[in-house]
């Protein structure tokens, strides 16, 4: 392999094109590098910190590093799953996850990556913040309390649907998703089902109404394989049949 | 109160109409009207063609910005260990007694808003107040009653004496810097002379590293700055001085302002910017007059402006924007966000400012005492600065002390200077420990006093405190934790949550609950911190508690519960409640307690 465009991540050899960053790269070699708010579609945001790999020596995101030819990327020591594990803690007291009560449980990022990290418990002292929900939209309801800031929706909104629907407002814990509507309730928004906004939530903040329960436990997502193997919800979660609003569910 | 239309149309004409002026509009409107009304948010949408959402996202990021109106009278009690340490609390209370208002709400007849804000840089004076943006130092049991007579009367704090708000510069030692004076323009006519390059070699070799804290070499960043090709380029100075501890800035805005924009303008000639703009913390609105009557002299002078001392293609000016209360927005990325009118995000770096800053522009943005030294540079040489200092740090640091020492204030020493000596200096004795660089710098125990100020050895940004033997140096700890989970700004999760786990953890301890199983989370959660963290905030903030934890670990000891471990949930608070209702008085008695782990 020419030595001059690869990197090597955990002892393999990767190759990667001008303007890709670690992840880029080693998403098209087939490796999986634990991720929540990264999705190839957006400009990579960096914000959950899960990807944070060592290079050579040094700590950095991977879905914001530019590949250098021969970096050597650590990806897998058990000082980095560690720190995943705290990360993925962190973000399970922030929020308020009870995932055998969430429709998503099963076919969620979160969750998935969860169990691919080897995380046990949530561990640390829960926050228990209180969180809203908001269903003023005729076909999503929105679950403040499982949102992870990941700004996937922000991105989507504004980059494909070209909508600006969603912000992100505050500061510190204090951070949370907002909305681009007259009252601020989702509702008065212009988002639609089909927006792509929808599809790429990782986790059961953005769900549809109407819809309950549609795959079984035991079929879903990562209900069988791994998130490694299986991917991002974002890339599975086209609906099936396009949901179009009809007022007499009002 | 002016017609909100109207005095949105007058800063539209003064300032002019761009949305990454939208911050600047934000502060004008709520300096007028203590808050930014609704009515206001819907016209700026309309101009700007921007949905309320983004406005109201920048907003709620900035402490300075409120949607919901503070009253006649906005105060705000610095609240820096410092502060504490001087009696700001008594005070607070006081004042908040006496006044009739709970913190952080409006009074019911709209007159007041008391808070406590991050510190505001007069930790040498302190304790300290803002009121409508106006510094109130050394305050007193005296000063707070004479107040509360004024605000009842309904005096305008125009009409308050003067004296209320003295800030002293307190220059305690000077040395090359300070005081080696240049003449207005000098350093402007060295560039003219010499031109870009040798200027340039000169800033290399006189060694001049940024004293904003990182310590980038300024020579190699202008120079970096210069070569990369674009139709415009920018100069930034970073007066944001959001450290706990610092305040040598203030001073130099204060009292170097000429230099300050001398500097700022050599660079300006050097890497081909037309326009400079300083970012001013929302904590020095107060220096904003005198900044700007500063600025107008120069133009008047030559010095800013077209054709700058009569060179032709000479052509650069400086224009001030005002913070809103966000320590992040020291970041410099975070800083050209906020110069861009959006919430204090840091970017992602690379690229870093130098090549894509401000409007995604090559950009070379410095500290205050950067560009005053460069001046200074320009116009005696390399030799003058780096015949002091050390081999890796050339010339000389302002420091600003605080805390338990007779004569606080700003000193200048030579790069190398011990922590012992400085200690000696300022007349501090019976040390316990010294905060170097503010709350994300480094905790220093006395047998560490032999260590020098250098980039090499303890690096500082510039902030000095210093806590004697009878202080508890887990309020410090507990009062840094604090400021950063306030300060935050919420896009990462390490110090996001991370920041209000260690805040949590910190309040165990000083509760007495904490077991040293706690301890170790701490530092669990500190070390996933600095490893992973987005910014130099995140990857910082677990330095007291790091540090303390290491090399004072008997402010943690003394308090532990004796148990391996204890949870968070204290169910004797939980079972208060039911006590009450109850009549029952035995607290703890749902569990049988063993002393012996
Ligand atoms: C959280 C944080 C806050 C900062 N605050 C300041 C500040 O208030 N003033 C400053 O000059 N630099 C501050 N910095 C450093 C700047 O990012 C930047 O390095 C500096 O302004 C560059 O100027 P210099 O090279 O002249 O030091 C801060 C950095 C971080 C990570
Ligand atoms: S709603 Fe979903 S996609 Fe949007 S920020 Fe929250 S977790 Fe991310
Ligand atoms: S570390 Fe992360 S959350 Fe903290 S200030 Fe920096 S970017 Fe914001």
């Amino acid at each position: 392999m020419n030595t001059e465009n690869t990197f090597r991540l955990d002892g393999k050899d990767i190759p990667f094109k001008k303007g890709d960053t670690i992840m880029d790269a080693a998403l098209r070699a087939g490796e999986y590098i634990p991720h929540l708010c990264h999705n190839p579609e957006f400009k990579p945001h960096g914000s959950c910190r899960l990807c944070v790999v060592d290079v050579n020596g040094r700590h950095q995101a991977s879905c914001t590093l530019p590949a250098e030819a021969g970096m050597e990327v650590d990806n897998s020591s058990d000082a980095i799953r560690q720190r995943r594990e705290l990360l993925l803690q962190m973000l399970f007291v922030e929020g308020n996850h009870t995932c055998p009560a969430c429709e998503k449980s099963g076919a969620c990022q979160l969750q998935a990556v969860a169990y691919y990290i080897g995380m046990l418990s949530p561990h640390l002292t829960h926050f228990f913040p209180k969180r809203s929900i908001d269903a003023s939209h005729p076909d999503i309801v929105f679950y403040h309390n499982r949102c992870i800031l990941c700004g996937l929706c922000v991105r989507a909104s504004e980059q494909v649907d070209r909508k600006s629907v969603f912000a992100i407002s505050g500061r510190g814990i204090d951070s949370k998703l907002v909305f681009n509507s007259p009252d601020g309730k989702l509702g008065g928004s212009e988002l639609e089902f089909t927006d792509k906004a929808v599809e790429v939530c990782p986790v059961g903040a953005i769900m549809p109404k109407h819809l309950g329960y549609e795959t079984p436990v035991g079929q879903r997502l990562y209900d069988t394989k791994p998130i490694s193997v299986v991917g991002d919800v974002a890339a599975h979660s086209k609906p099936e049949k396009p949901f179009i609003s009809d007022k007499s569910h009002e | 109160m002016p017609n909100i239309e109207e005095f949105i149309g007058d800063i539209f004409s003064e300032i002019g109409e761009a949305p990454d002026l939208l911050l600047q509009y934000l502060h004008a409107i709520q300096h007028e009207y203590s808050h930014v009304p609704e009515e206001a948010i819907q016209l700026l949408s309309e101009r700007l063609k921007t949905p309320p959402m983004k406005i109201n996202a920048v907003i709620d990021f900035y402490s300075f910005l409120h949607r919901t109106a503070r009253g006649e009278y906005d105060i705000r009690f610095s609240d820096n260990i410092t502060d504490r340490m001087l009696g700001n609390q008594l005070l607070f209370k006081s004042l908040c007694k006496k006044l009739g208002v709970e913190p952080d709400v409006p009074r019911a007849d709209g007159k007041v808003t008391v808070s406590l804000t991050s510190c505001t840089g007069i930790c040498d004076q302190g304790p300290a107040m803002l009121v409508n943006g106006l510094v109130v130092s050394k305050l007193t049991e005296k000063r707070i009653h004479k107040m509360v007579g004024r605000i009842e009367a309904g005096i305008p704090v125009a009409n308050w004496p003067k004296s209320l708000f003295v800030v002293k510069d307190n220059i305690r030692r000077k040395d090359k810097l300070l005081n080696d004076d240049i003449i207005k323009g000098s350093a402007i006519g060295a560039l003219a002379a010499t031109g870009g390059e040798v200027m340039l070699e000169r800033l290399e070799n006189s060694g001049l590293r940024g004293r904003g804290g990182a310590g980038f070499g300024s020579g190699l960043k202008w120079r970096l700055c210069r070569e990369t090709e674009a139709d415009k380029h920018y100069v930034v100075c970073n007066a944001d001085e959001g450290e706990p501890g610092t305040f040598k800035d203030r001073v130099l805005l204060n009292s170097y302002a000429d230099e300050l924009f001398e500097g700022m303008t050599v660079a300006a000639g050097i890497v081909g910017a037309k326009k400079g703009l300083l970012y001013l913390r929302r904590e020095y609105l107060y220096m904003r007059e005198a900044l700007e009557k500063t600025l107008q002299e120069r133009r008047e002078a030559k010095l800013l402006g077209k054709k700058i001392l009569g060179h032709k293609g000479f052509n650069f000016d400086i224009e001030i924007h005002m913070g809103a209360g966000a320590y992040i927005c020291g970041e410099e990325s975070a800083l050209i966000e906020s110069l861009e009118g959006k919430r204090g995000i840091p970017r992602d770096r690379p690229p870093f400012p130098v090549t894509c800053g401000y409007k995604n522009k090559p950009t070379a943005l410095n500290n205050v005492e950067t560009f005053v030294a460069a001046a200074k540079i320009a116009v005696f040489g390399a030799d003058w600065y780096h015949s002091v200092g050390t081999s890796q740090s050339s010339g000389t640091k302002l420091l600003s002390i605080s805390g338990d020492c007779e004569r606080p204030g700003i000193y200048e020493y030579p790069f190398g200077v011990t922590i012992r000596q400085i200690l000696v200096d300022c007349g501090a004795s019976d040390t316990q420990a010294v905060q170097v660089s503010g709350a994300a710098g480094s905790t220093i125990p006395p047998q560490e006093f032999y260590r020098k100020i250098a980039f090499e050895d303890v690096s500082s940004g510039g902030s000095f405190m210093i806590f004697n033997q009878q202080r508890d140096l887990l309020k410090m700890v507990l009062n840094f934790a604090r400021f950063f989970t306030h300060e935050s700004c919420g896009f990462c999760t390490p110090c996001r949550v991370g920041g209000r786990l260690l805040n949590d953890l910190v309040e165990k301890v000083m509760v007495g609950y904490a077991t040293r199983y706690d301890l170790k989370e701490m530092e669990r959660i500190g070390q996933v911190m600095k490893k992973t963290a987005h910014c130099g905030l995140g990857s910082t903030a677990p330095n007291p508690i790091l540090d303390t934890l290491a090399k004072f670990p008997g402010i943690y000891a003394t308090r532990l519960h004796n148990t391996s471990h204890t949870p968070a949930f204290d169910m004797t608070k939980a079972l208060d409640v039911s006590r009450l209702l109850t009549g029952r008085e035995d607290e703890g008695a749902y569990v049988e307690r063993t002393d012996e782990y």
